[in-house]
C-alpha cells in the first residue's frame, strides 16, 4: 500500500483519516500538518501536534474536471472527470479540498454531509477522498 | 507630491508563441512615445517577471533593459503571480516618491503555453503548486469552478446570470483593439460551450493569452516640467496579503487556514485589498467612476463587484441585469473587455489594467469610453496570497 504522499493521511481498519497538526496552546488546526510554530500569528506557541481531523463534514464547495488534467497528474485512460469537493469540518473550523469517491457531480450538493475514505491514483499510489457517509 | 501616469502602451494580446520579451519592448516604446520620453531619460526600470520562459523571465527588468539598449538606468525585477503587474508598479511609485528618481519605466509581458496552466516542471513534492496537481488534478479552473458553485449555493445566481457577464464584457471587447477576442457573443452560446469545471463552461473562463504592457511614471513635478498639467495620477495601489484566518480556499491551496481559535476576519482577502486602496486614497467606493476587476471566470467578477463595495453581498446580479455594470451603465464593470476578452498574460495583466484606467481617465477609450470618468479601480488576485488594487484619478 503506497501513499501518494506520507504524513497527511493514514488507512486503518477504523477509516481513514486525515492527519493536521495542532497547536498546543491556542488550539489552531492546520492542514497539511506543519513543523515549527502556531500558524496564528496571535499566538506565540512552537508546540505543535500532530492531530487526526473529524472524517465527516459538510461540502463548501464542489466542482469537477471535465478535461484530464496536466502532468503531474497522471490521467486514467479513458478518462473519466475528476470530481473535487471542499469539505468544512465544524469542529476544526477548515475547509479541505480532496478528490470524490462514489459520488458523480450531481449528486453532490452544498452543505451535504460527506466522510473520509481513500483511493487509488490513476497509477497506483492512495489519496484521500471524500465518499458518501457510511 | 504624487506619482502620475505620463505614458501608457501595450502590445495587443493574443496567442502567437513569440518571445515575451517582443511584447514587452513594444509596449515600453509605445509607452515611452505616449509620454513623450526619451529611453535615455528612464531612470529605472522594473520589469514583472515571468516563470514560464526560463531564465530571462525571471530577471525582466535587465531583459527589457538590455532589449531597449543598455542605458545605465537602475533596474528591478519582481514576481507577485497575478500581482506582478501591480507590484511592479509600486516599486516605481514608492521610489519616486522616495524622491530616489523622477522618472520610471514599468513592463510586463507574457507568453503562454497553450491549454491549462502547469506548475513549473520537475518532481518537487514540498511545492503545494506541483502537489495540488500530483494529488487532486485541481486546475485553476477546478478553483473558480469551486467558487461559481458556492456562489450559487449562497447567492440563487445561475448559469444564465454567469453567461450574461460574458455576453457584456465581450461587447467591451470587441470596442477595444487591443483584445484578443474581438467578436460579441450571445448568451445562447456561452451556455452551449463545453463543460470545463461545473459549472463553468468554456466561455466562462479565461484564456492564456500572450501580451505585453508598460507605463511610463514620473514625479507630478516632472510631469509639470514637461507640461503634464493634468496627467493621470496614481492615489493609492495596495498590495496587502490575507489577515489570518484566512476562510476561502485559496489557489494552490488543499485547505483554508483554521477558524478555531481566531474569528474569520472583518474582511476577506479580496475586499481587504480593495478596502486598503480606498483607505489609501481617501475614496470609497460611491466615488468610483468605473472599476477593472479580474474576472479569472465570469462568476468571479459577480464576487469581486461586491468585495470592492459596489453593492452588498448578493446583489452583483441585480447590478448585472439593471445594466448599472455595462458601458453606459452606473458604474461600468471591465470596460476594456476583461479577462473574458483579453485572456490573461499574468505579468502584464495588471498593468494592462492601469493602461485602461489611465486612457479612460484621458477620455481616450474610443468607443468604449466611460462618460465623465474621474476615479478608476483595478483589482486583482492570484497564487500564495498575492491581490492588488491600484487607484486612479484625474
Amino acid at each position: 500500500m503506497t501513499l501518494a504522499i506520507e504524513g497527511w493521511f493514514v488507512i486503518e481498519e477504523g477509516g481513514t483519516h486525515l492527519i493536521g497538526t495542532r497547536c498546543a496552546s491556542c488550539g489552531t488546526v492546520a492542514f497539511p500538518p506543519r513543523s515549527g510554530f502556531c500558524p496564528n500569528p496571535g499566538c506565540e506557541s512552537e508546540s505543535v501536534e500532530a492531530a487526526r481531523l473529524s472524517r465527516r463534514g459538510r461540502i463548501w464547495s464542489y466542482t469537477n474536471a471535465c478535461y484530464p488534467p496536466p502532468e503531474p497528474f497522471v490521467a486514467a485512460r479513458p478518462y473519466t472527470p475528476v470530481v473535487l469537493a471542499a469539505v468544512e469540518l465544524a469542529r476544526e473550523g477548515i475547509v479541505v479540498l480532496g478528490q470524490v469517491k462514489g459520488l458523480t457531480v450531481e449528486e453532490l450538493e452544498v452543505g451535504m454531509e460527506v466522510e473520509l475514505t481513500h483511493g487509488p491514483l490513476a497509477d497506483g499510489p492512495l489519496v484521500w477522498m471524500w465518499g458518501p457517509v457510511s | 507630491m504624487s506619482v502620475v501616469v505620463l505614458g501608457a502602451g501595450m502590445h495587443p494580446w493574443g496567442k502567437w508563441g513569440r518571445p515575451f520579451t517582443e511584447y514587452g519592448v513594444a509596449a515600453a516604446r509605445e509607452a515611452l512615445s505616449d509620454a513623450g520620453v526619451g529611453w535615455g531619460d528612464v531612470q529605472y526600470v522594473v520589469g514583472a517577471a515571468t516563470i514560464r520562459n526560463g531564465y530571462p523571465g525571471f530577471v525582466a527588468g535587465a531583459t527589457y533593459a538590455r532589449a531597449l539598449g543598455w542605458s545605465g538606468a537602475r533596474i528591478a525585477s519582481c514576481y507577485a503571480a497575478c500581482a506582478s503587474g501591480a507590484q511592479a508598479i509600486d516599486i516605481a511609485r514608492t521610489r519616486i516618491l522616495a524622491g530616489l528618481c523622477d522618472v520610471a519605466l514599468v513592463v510586463g509581458a507574457d507568453s503562454t503555453p497553450k491549454g491549462f496552466f502547469k506548475p513549473v516542471g520537475g518532481e518537487r513534492p514540498d511545492d503545494p503548486d506541483w502537489l495540488r496537481f500530483r494529488l487532486l488534478g485541481a486546475t485553476n479552473p477546478a478553483y473558480f469552478g469551486l467558487y461559481a458553485r458556492r456562489r450559487m449555493a449562497l447567492h440563487g445566481s445561475t448559469p444564465e446570470d454567469f453567461a450574461a457577464v460574458k455576453v457584456k464584457n465581450a461587447l467591451a471587447g470587441s470596442l477595444n483593439p487591443m483584445a484578443r477576442y474581438r467578436g460579441t457573443v450571445t448568451a445562447e452560446e456561452v451556455l452551449a460551450s463545453p463543460m470545463v469545471a461545473e459549472p463553468l463552461r468554456l466561455m466562462d473562463i479565461c484564456a492564456t493569452s500572450d501580451g505585453g504592457a508598460a507605463l511610463v511614471l514620473a514625479s507630478s513635478a516632472y510631469a509639470r516640467r514637461r507640461g503634464a498639467t493634468d496627467a493621470v495620477r496614481l492615489a493609492a495601489v495596495s498590495t496587502v496579503t490575507p489577515t489570518f484566518p484566512s476562510t476561502v480556499l485559496e489557489l494552490p491551496e488543499f485547505a483554508t487556514d483554521s477558524r478555531a481559535a481566531v474569528p474569520a476576519p472583518e474582511r476577506p482577502f479580496r475586499a481587504a485589498v480593495a478596502h486598503a486602496a480606498y483607505e489609501e486614497a481617501g475614496l470609497g467606493p460611491r466615488e468610483v467612476s468605473f472599476a477593472e476587476v479580474y474576472d479569472l471566470s465570469t462568476a468571479l467578477e459577480l464576487d469581486w463587484v461586491e468585495d470592492v463595495g459596489l453593492c452588498p453581498p448578493g446583489e452583483a446580479e441585480k447590478l448585472l441585469r439593471a445594466g448599472d455594470t455595462a458601458l453606459g451603465g452606473r458604474v461600468p464593470v471591465n470596460p476594456s473587455g476583461g479577462l473574458a476578452s483579453f485572456g490573461e498574460a499574468i505579468p502584464a495583466q495588471a498593468i494592462a489594467q492601469v493602461c485602461e484606467l489611465t486612457r479612460q481617465l484621458q477620455g481616450r477609450a474610443g468607443g468604449r469610453q466611460v462618460e465623465g470618468a474621474r476615479v478608476g479601480l483595478a483589482v486583482n488576485q492570484g497564487l500564495f496570497g498575492h491581490g492588488s488594487a491600484v487607484i486612479a484619478t484625474r
